[in-house]
């Protein structure tokens, strides 16, 4: 009943969203290159499914994103962990991880393109640099927030190094950390399509800049909305079920 | 070191008969049928602690002595109880003997081995237990094991032998949160039997607990102890619970902590809680505790007022 009520609420609110859309556009106030009806986008997403281009850009994208991402969690758990368990480093380096956390990622950006030319490098150094920085925190946080109990009862249970570190400190850790990985991938994205406009790429940056190259605005709003899409996907589907999964095992949910 | 040797106790003699008394309080099957191995104390330790000191930093960097010239010996298969003030350095006793810290001075010995870290042979269940809740209870009770490099079909078979040892069997897939304190300290229990110590440390596991559910797991450890015959070290500040389960009592002073003395427990088991003979071996006990007690109070006060 609850959820039904729910999704009422949306279909209502989404409805008028379009409602007002295609009423403005309808209205012709601006060109239709400048502001497209919801129809015309909605072509746009029709013809780019169609020739492959969205799909091509999406797969790009992906493993981009992939590749970007999983780096920055090895290269910041080594970062993080590195930080957490050496005083000196702690004091110093942990501030200027966190002050350097303010600067966008898309500064990066320049720098990239001096050291790797416009390459797949540039764009991966760019998603790297875009949420290393947050995951370099969330595994620090982590480190420190853990419960120390956890990391002595396995040591006297025989765990040791690397053991130690994948079943305990590891999974102890995960619920201080998740939060950061997720906000490490959100900044990944970002950082990846503004990465991707630089060069003729591929990737769903690309077709947005394709989109401004040909006046075509409806192309534009499709891949932005290609964007959202994807990321709440990834956000509901893989964060979400990871947050459940463990406030159940934790038992950190509210009994329902 | 001093030996009461009033009442209930006699000096060194730690004999104590295992019996079930007819219409006792144990539960069918539950009986201690195996009596663990007793050996003359002056033969071989188990476990020894030779001149153990420890001195730590405290935050404002002053430095603090927890544990001062520490001698004790635990004979194979003893249950030792070690009673004392909170603050007097007991839990970290324990976690010396764990190998979990180093001391500052002296040397912890297990069957003639210097312990210089962690072992699966000495066991220690701590007073939170650290029962890992990313794990389901069977996980947990194969953990040291898994960690020790069991194969798998012998672990699981001996995750079912110690989920019935402690009566848990139905909650093999259960997640900590979801079981009751008194089922956490048997999961505890089983976690730490199952990688078969020599040594089991206990740490106040008991504290927390309602008073039946207490009585249930001192009936419960004390069977399981002589059906394993291993050797426990039992941390308490209950003196009537340190009664009630040990074979032998040291009480420790207060900051730093030394052994003050040690009773030899000699009443028949199974005994319980509520036993006269306990009540008034306890109170031997509670007369050089007090002492003790005080002095941490006063400790705690000054520490409020400073």
């Amino acid at each position: 009943m609850k959820s039904v009520k729910k999704v009422g609420k949306h279909v209502i609110f989404y409805a008028a969203l379009l409602g007002i859309w295609a009423l403005l556009a309808k209205l012709k106030i601006w060109p239709s290159y400048v502001f497209p009806a919801p129809l015309g986008v909605l072509q746009s997403l029709r013809d780019g499914f169609a020739d492959h281009s969205f799909w091509i850009g999406i797969g790009v994208s992906m493993k981009r994103i992939i590749v970007g991402y999983a780096l920055s969690i090895v290269l910041g758990m080594v970062l993080g962990l590195g930080v957490a368990s050496n005083k000196f480093l702690e004091e110093t380096m942990g501030g200027l991880l966190v002050s350097l956390q303010s600067l966008p990622s898309i500064c990066w950006l320049p720098l990239a393109v001096l050291w790797f030319g416009l390459t797949e490098k540039a764009i991966l150094f760019v998603v790297v640099m875009g949420s290393l920085l947050s995951i370099t925190i969330a595994m620090e946080d982590g480190r420190t927030q853990m419960p120390k109990i956890y990391r002595m009862a396995g040591r006297n249970l025989g765990a040791s190094g690397l053991k130690l570190f994948w079943y305990v400190l590891l999974p102890a850790s995960l619920p201080f950390i998740l939060s950061g990985l997720k906000q490490g991938w959100a900044f990944a994205w970002r950082s990846l399509i503004s990465g991707e406009m630089i060069f003729v790429s591929l990737g769903l940056g690309q077709l947005l800049m394709t989109g401004r190259d040909l006046n075509d605005m409806s192309l534009v709003i499709a891949v932005m909305i290609l964007i959202v899409v994807i990321g709440f996907i990834v956000d509901g589907l893989i964060f979400r079920t990871l947050e459940k999964r463990l406030q159940y095992k934790w038992g950190l949910t509210s009994a329902t | 070191m001093t030996v009461n040797s009033r009442n209930a106790f006699t000096p060194e003699t730690r004999k104590v008969q295992l019996r079930v008394d007819a219409g006792g309080r144990w539960k069918a099957g539950a009986a201690p049928t195996i009596a663990p191995l007793r050996v003359n104390p002056t033969d071989t330790a188990k476990v020894s602690l030779k001149g153990i000191s420890l001195q730590y930093k405290t935050g404002n960097g002053s430095r603090l002595l927890a544990l001062d010239d520490i001698n004790l010996k635990v004979s194979p298969g003893e249950f030792l109880c070690i009673v004392g003030p909170s603050g007097c350095g007991k839990s970290t006793l324990l976690h010396l003997i764990a190998g979990l810290h180093q001391p500052s001075m002296g040397t912890v010995l297990v069957d003639d081995h210097l312990v210089d870290g962690p072992g699966t042979d000495r066991i220690l269940i701590f007073q939170e237990l650290g029962l890992f809740p990313w794990l389901k209870v069977g996980e947990n009770i194969e953990f040291g094991m898994k960690m020790k490099g069991v194969p798998k079909s012998e672990r699981r078979e001996r995750v079912q032998h110690h989920l019935r040892l402690v009566h848990l069997s139905k909650f093999k897939d259960s997640y900590i949160h979801q079981l009751s304190g008194g089922m956490r300290q048997r999961v505890a229990l089983a976690r730490a039997l199952a990688t078969e110590p020599d040594v089991l440390l206990m740490d106040e596991p008991f504290a927390a607990l309602d008073a039946q559910t207490r009585d249930l797991l001192h009936d419960e450890l004390e069977r399981i102890w002589a059906e394993t015959g291993c050797t426990i070290i039992f941390v308490t500040h209950n003196v009537r619970e340190a009664i009630r389960l040990g074979d032998r009592v040291a009480l420790l002073t207060f900051r730093p902590g030394r052994v003050k003395r040690e009773y030899a427990v000699n009443l028949p088991r199974p005994r319980h809680l509520e036993d006269p003979s306990v009540a008034l071996a306890a109170r031997e006990i509670l007369d050089d505790l007090r002492e003790e007690i005080n002095k941490s109070i006063a400790a705690e006060y000054e520490g409020v007022q400073a």
